[in-house]
């Protein structure tokens, strides 16, 4: 142990790379960027798809609130790594038209990007439609009838009076499904994505500097969690709603 | 279009049950001891003393801050490495054994999340009642509290084992012939990896569906 710290040494950031292009810690941010890419376009996707499925978990009728709910059973079920090797490995071969696009118009580096993106957004989706469905359901039905009696639509209802209120109060937990997806990126890695969690390991590969390279990765991952963290707290008491739990007075 | 092989898995079979046999071993040790390690945190965590609450807070931060995965490349690459240089015995295979700490180290800090949940949800009274018996604190906790508590945290600490043997898949990282890394290596080797890995993900859905929608029942019986 005293040895291991007698012999780390952090000037390793400041050599440059093998096979050029900056010191190695801008190889590692740049993985950040990666990482955070992949979370934002992954988000995005979870956020529009887990809204469709939870709002159709709410709907009245026998079809589709048994549609969103094998949705969920189906990527809640299946582990994420072999959710990202279906994106990556089955998809290509078994689906015609992605499967060429896919492998004709990607480079290397964006079918990595691609398949985990996919695999992320669909695999949260089932994670922030369940969120999505208690926050739509704790509103009760009083306020889906006083729509309805407004003279909206369903469709009306949803966009305007419901789903406001929902997302407001459903901010605590998507943010920590927002920190559960980036570091589910991480296992974007698997597939070869050179994102933060690859490029440590490969740091420690170039330099045999396996401790300080994960040591800074670390606090990376650390630091990013923290942030997400402070401005989700700021936007959650921005929103807050008045007559809620926790809410303004 | 693609025409499915699955001529490759019958043969297979007993190298995957072998894999899966040692999924489920990672799973075990992994709950058991992430239960054991996450109630001793979480007990801390609550504890009038700063320094173990303190403590423990870290951890569970610290923990829960980092990707699986990296936990995992940390063991695989570098606790091996701190090993051999207390013990001395350079030819040592800890990969196995790392995979276990690991997994439990990193869980605990999930499961002392849902345990101290559980212990807070334990009326207040339960405590003043259990000292006016004359019990030591650490008496109340363990003889009232605790047995209380995990009664209702019975479906969420099922759920989280549920969702840990879906993590342990991520051993794939460390090399480790688990279910996934058996089949992704019988595909690999027979030019069948699109039949395998559906396979394997199909067997994976199958066995957590029906943990998932027990635990549900049991849910429905306990509430």
């Amino acid at each position: 142990m005293a040895t291991v710290l007698a012999d780390l040494d952090f000037r390793v950031f400041m050599q440059p790379v093998v096979g050029g292009g900056g010191n190695y810690l801008t190889y590692l941010l740049f993985g950040l960027g990666w990482t955070l890419s992949l979370a934002i376009t992954s988000w995005i996707l979870a956020f529009v798809v887990g809204s469709v499925i939870g709002v159709l978990r709410t709907l009245r009728g026998n079809v589709l609130p048994r549609l969103g709910a094998l949705y969920v059973e189906i990527f809640r079920n299946i582990p994420l790594l072999v959710q990202l090797f279906i994106w990556y490995f089955v998809l290509p071969e078994i689906a015609p038209l992605f499967g060429t696009w896919f492998k004709e118009r990607l480079s290397p580096e964006f079918q990595q990007f691609v398949s985990a993106t996919l695999c992320l957004g669909f695999f949260t989706a089932a994670r922030v439609s369940e969120q999505v469905r208690s926050g739509i359901m704790s509103l009760g039905t009083g306020q889906y009838g006083a729509g309805l009696a407004l003279g909206f639509n369903t469709a009306q209802v949803y966009t305007l009076i419901l789903l406001p209120v929902a997302y407001r109060i459903i901010i605590p937990t998507l943010t920590s499904e927002f920190l559960n997806l980036i570091k589910n990126t991480a296992v974007a890695s698997t597939i070869g994505l050179v994102e933060l969690a690859q490029r440590s390991k490969n740091m420690g590969e170039y330099t045999s500097r396996l401790y300080e390279s994960f040591i800074a990765v670390t606090i990376l991952y650390a630091i990013v969690n923290l942030i997400v963290m402070l401005i989700s707290r700021n936007i959650e008491s921005a929103t807050r709603l008045p007559g809620f739990v926790g809410g303004k007075k | 279009m693609y025409s499915f092989d699955w001529s490759s898995i019958p043969g297979a079979i007993p190298y995957l049950w072998e894999g899966m046999i040692r999924t489920l071993e990672i799973t075990a040790v992994a709950v058991i001891a992430g239960m054991l390690i996450g109630t001793i945190l979480a007990v801390c965590r609550l504890s009038r003393n700063v320094a173990l609450s303190t403590l423990a807070a870290a951890y569970v931060t610290c923990f829960r801050s980092v990707p699986l995965v990296m936990v995992l490349l940390w063991f695989y690459l570098l606790v091996p490495d701190l090993v051999k240089r207390i013990v001395g015995n350079p030819s040592l295979d800890i990969r196995l054994l790392s995979a276990f700490v690991a997994f439990s180290l990193f869980e605990a800090s999930y499961y002392a999340e849902i345990i101290r949940a559980g212990i807070q949800s334990v009326s207040k009274g339960q405590v003043s009642a259990g000292l006016a018996l004359g019990m030591t604190s650490g008496e109340t906790m363990r003889l009232i509290i605790l047995p209380q508590a995990f009664r209702r945290m019975i479906p969420l600490l099922l759920t989280q084992a549920i969702i840990l043997f879906q993590d342990t898949s991520l051993v794939y990282v460390m090399g480790l012939a688990d279910f996934f890394g058996v089949a992704y290596n019988t595909g690999n080797r027979d030019g069948t990896l699109v039949e395998l890995i559906l396979f394997a993900g199909f067997v994976y859905l199958v066995i957590c569906f029906v943990a998932s929608t027990l635990v549900r029942n049991l849910q429905k019986k306990i509430a």
